[in-house]
């Protein structure tokens, strides 16, 4: 008897996340302001972390510390989900910024969607450990913009690992970086020849650049469809029928030919098929809309525009289509889609209807505090009238990322059950005094401004003038 | 024509810098960066252009009264370091002025000739509390980017002040790569260039050359060389602020200012010594490249703490977000510094580096440069009130606050493009 044949299927997973949890004890959080990342606000607050989870939130007083637990006392200081940076080219354009370091963009076509930011990721960039001082908990690392498809993104929990793999947030989806605008036309069009590709040299190229690889990657997926339905149908038959010996090569008994694999195209059926999330470097309005309906001409969801310095303009459109904006809070002017920046962009975005407003950095600096982004934000919505409080502005910075990255299941806000992803803050987390005072990932401690022993120094710097000092 | 000729007659009319003003600020808690430190309840006079007295006395008759209870008042920010006015999209050729790498001058230039009094970022950072700023082209094509200007942020057409504030120069990493390729070559260059404007017209008889410059820059560099206008280096390196001050020896005229210092911390005691300022970017804490490895937050309050002059600025956001000086001072009060200094360092610190002595204090006869905040200016959440530039009240708008205005709504049934800002 003729063994059965086997689906020609391939890893979904080839470069596992080899996380693990720091060492971690209970503790009790007590006596705090805490922000709970819905939006809601506790005074007297408590929060209670047990085996690297959330396993209560709420007001101290109706609560019950269990005995013999570790107690902090934060009267004085604020309680927070830890932030999540969308957007980030840490490890991938790490410091220093020399040029054997700039793995970040995959200039060599305008399409690169076969290309993993994963595998650019240098561990020991030192801006990891100042992020961790800023109260990052976990980021996307992004392929950069050069490109009309840049390639898989990858979110990483912010903890010090020898390798990428040892950083990669278990469970987390993939993401797509697409990018609009100034920047593929620069890159190739008008990249003096020091680029293949030619094309793009106008946005309607770019949107024609997407149109193009989209529609080939309709034709891999249906391939894929025929192919996984045929063998489904084959093997039912071969299953049932009784086995016809002898007789070699014929249909019904071969099973059907896998299509060849695309790696770039791999990618965008991931899109197609739902799983890999896409993030979209945009900055006018007027393209974002555009883009909204390619995404529909496909079949597919944008899961965030990144940058959408205008997107104010359309802020009712991306919370009909339920696209996140991850937003700066004052970056203008520095190239002509950023000209009319405005600093009431994330609050008018999150006061739309279904809004959903990203505070996000896109700089090794910026990533250190996007506290005081949101806070800068929400000073001039409020004085433009639209009356947010601290504790909504809060969602800008670790629930509507997860959710835009698909792990608001995970983490993203203190709630009962979720990784114990949490910032201590010494002060009002919106003031420019206030610096994190303790970060835990998974309830595990991975920064500690009071101890140097929980303030990791990257192998970079050991051994370089400044080593271990604060930073 | 003629609808139109009226209404430019009514916006002359209504220009803020036609109308001298009397004010009275009352009530207001009033940080003079003077021996009169922080006023409460203080009572702020101004009058044609000047500040007339500041205390707790009474408002006087005939000034119109603006109360400010529950507010901060404050002299106006000044930037240290900026390029508000050179560049309108620094991305775009055209609308950029900060650099002229095609040019055979560079000491030669001057940021006040390039200088856009309509520039869209001088609203936009004046509605945020700056007043005035020191702006300055970069060095492209050699080791100077000529000298700065100090501009008010008025918007009008006079707002230049002074047109040779400083002379900027660069060593370090970008100095190298300027010179040929390596610190050697730049500091050999300087040198070089300080001889040849020391010695001109010495040396430039035969062929109008010195030993490096052309003589139009060796003219440009004359009043830099005998103590005139301060030479502001940028240096970052601990060995090579330290290769810098040695220029105090052999160059006791030269006024040195150092821009960057982010190593500084590490010399703090020899910058405080030979008593040169210096301009430091308090959040610049990444091993970016490597002359600045020992990168900290601590390093301007550390400098100040030595007794250095430290002033705050980012040279790499000079242009559109010059505005965020004012979180610079904010963080170095977060990593140690007193407010008092990390205040004066965006104020009567680099007013005064530049010769001002009449801005970014508030006494008798100073210039009339006042913000009134809803808050403690350094906190991120606190904005500015109102601002006066020359005793004037100016307008707090921008392009972008009639942008948000255009957009605040946005389902209307007419396009957005019908509305008036």
């Amino acid at each position: 008897m003729k063994p059965m044949a086997t689906r020609v299927a391939y890893p979904r997973d080839p470069y596992p996340s080899t996380y693990r949890p720091l060492p971690a004890e209970d503790v009790f959080i007590r006596n705090a302001t805490v922000f709970d990342g819905l939006g809601g606000m506790i005074e007297r607050g408590a929060v209670l972390i047990q085996g690297g989870k959330i396993s209560a939130i709420g007001s101290e007083a109706a609560m019950t510390m269990p005995a013999g637990i570790k107690a902090i006392d934060a009267a004085g200081k604020w309680v927070t989900p830890g932030i999540i940076d969308i957007h980030s080219h840490l490890g991938a354009y790490p410091s220093p910024g020399i040029e054997a370091h700039q793995d970040g963009n995959e200039v060599s076509g305008p399409v690169t969607a076969e290309v993993w930011v994963e595998h650019s990721i240098w561990p020991h960039d030192p801006g990891f450990t100042r992020a961790m001082a800023g109260g990052i908990t976990a980021m996307q690392v992004l392929p950069g913009s050069a490109n009309l498809f840049g390639g898989r993104g990858v979110i990483i929990k912010n903890v010090p690992a020898r390798t990428a793999q040892g950083m990669k947030f278990p469970g987390a989806p993939y993401t797509l970086k697409m990018a609009c605008g100034e920047n593929p036309k620069r890159v190739y069009g008008y990249g003096g020849g020091r680029f293949p590709g030619g094309a793009p040299f106008s946005r309607m190229g770019n949107v024609a650049g997407y149109r193009d690889a989209w529609q080939k990657a309709t034709e891999y997926k249906r391939k894929w469809d025929k192919y996984e339905a045929d063998f489904d149908a084959w093997e039912r038959k071969a299953k049932s029928a009784a086995p016809v010996g002898g007789e070699k090569g014929e249909d019904p008994k071969d099973p059907p030919s896998a299509p060849d694999r695309n790696l770039e195209l791999d990618t965008l059926m991931g899109v197609l098929d739902g799983d890999i999330l896409v993030q979209q470097h945009c900055y006018r309005a007027d393209e974002m809309a555009q883009i909204i309906d390619l995404s529909k001409e496909f079949g597919y969801k944008i899961s965030a525009f990144h940058h959408g310095v205008e997107a104010y303009k359309i802020a009712d459109m991306l919370g009909t289509n339920g696209i996140c904006g991850a937003l700066w809070a004052d970056w203008w002017g520095f190239k002509a889609e950023a000209y009319d920046g405005i600093r009431e962009n994330i609050p008018l975005v999150h006061k739309a209807q279904n809004g959903c407003a990203i505070v996000h950095s896109d700089d090794a600096y910026g990533i250190q505090r996007l506290n005081q982004e949101a806070a800068k934000a929400l000073a001039d919505g409020n004085k433009a009238g639209l009356s947010i409080s601290k504790a909504e502005a809060w969602t800008w910075l670790s629930r509507n990322p997860a959710k835009a990255l698909g792990i608001l299941d995970k983490t993203g806000t203190l709630e009962p059950g979720k990784n114990a992803d949490v910032v201590i803050w010494s002060g009002d987390p919106f003031s420019s005094y206030t610096r994190a005072d303790l970060v835990f990932v998974d309830g595990a401690v991975t920064w500690d401004r009071a101890n140097v022993d929980s303030q990791p120094v990257v192998d970079f710097e050991l051994g370089q003038p400044g080593e271990g000092d604060v930073k | 024509m003629i609808r139109k000729l009226l209404l430019a007659a009514t916006l002359l009319a209504s220009a803020p810098a036609a109308l001298a003003q009397h004010v009275a600020i009352t009530g207001a808690r009033v940080v003079t960066n003077t021996t009169q430190g922080v006023i409460e309840n203080g009572t702020v006079v101004i009058n044609n252009g000047r500040i007339v007295s500041v205390g707790t006395g009474a408002a006087p008759s005939g000034a119109t009264v603006v109360d400010a209870k529950g507010k901060w008042v404050t002299p106006g920010l000044f930037a240290a370091f900026s390029r508000v006015g050179l560049a309108e999209i620094p991305s775009e050729d055209p609308a950029n002025d900060i650099s002229a790498g095609g040019s055979k001058f560079q000491a030669a230039l001057h940021a006040a000739d390039s200088f856009n009094p309509d520039d869209t970022a001088i609203d936009v950072s004046r509605i945020e509390g700056f007043t005035r700023a020191a702006i300055v082209g970069a060095p492209s094509g050699g080791l100077f980017g000529g000298y700065a200007a100090i501009v008010d942020f008025s918007g009008a057409f006079n707002s230049i002040d002074t047109r040779e504030a400083f002379m900027l120069a660069e060593l370090g990493e970008g100095g190298a790569a300027a010179a040929g390729g390596s610190r050697a070559a730049a500091w050999h260059w300087l040198l070089t260039a300080i001889d040849d404007a020391k010695a001109y017209p010495r040396g430039f008889e035969d062929d109008g050359e010195g030993d490096l410059l052309i003589r139009k820059e060796a003219v440009a560099l004359k009043p830099v060389v005998e103590g005139r206008v301060p030479l502001m280096v940028e240096v970052h390196r601990a060995a090579d602020i330290l290769q810098l001050l040695t220029l105090r020896q052999r160059e006791p005229r030269i006024k040195l200012i150092i821009l960057g210092a982010t190593e500084g911390w590490r010399v703090a005691e020899q910058i405080a010594a030979a008593s040169v300022p210096v301009i430091v970017n308090p959040l610049a804490n990444l091993p970016d490249r490597f002359e600045i490895l020992a990168a900290t937050l601590e390093n301007a309050g550390r400098l100040s703490a030595a007794g250095v002059t430290v002033a705050f600025a980012d040279p790499g956001n000079a242009s559109h977000n010059t505005r965020l000086i004012q979180q610079l001072a904010g963080n170095a009060v977060a990593n140690g510094m007193p407010w008092e200094d990390a205040f004066k360092a965006i104020t009567s610190v680099p007013a005064a580096m530049y010769g001002r002595a009449d801005l970014g204090v508030l006494r008798t006869s100073a210039t009339a440069d006042v913000v009134i905040w809803d808050g403690d200016p350094l906190e991120l959440m606190s904005s500015p009130d109102a601002v006066y530039i020359d005793g004037v009240g100016m307008p707090m708008v921008s392009r972008q606050t009639k942008l948000r205005d255009r957009y605040m709504q946005v389902n209307e049934e007419k396009p957005q493009a019908y509305e008036r800002q």
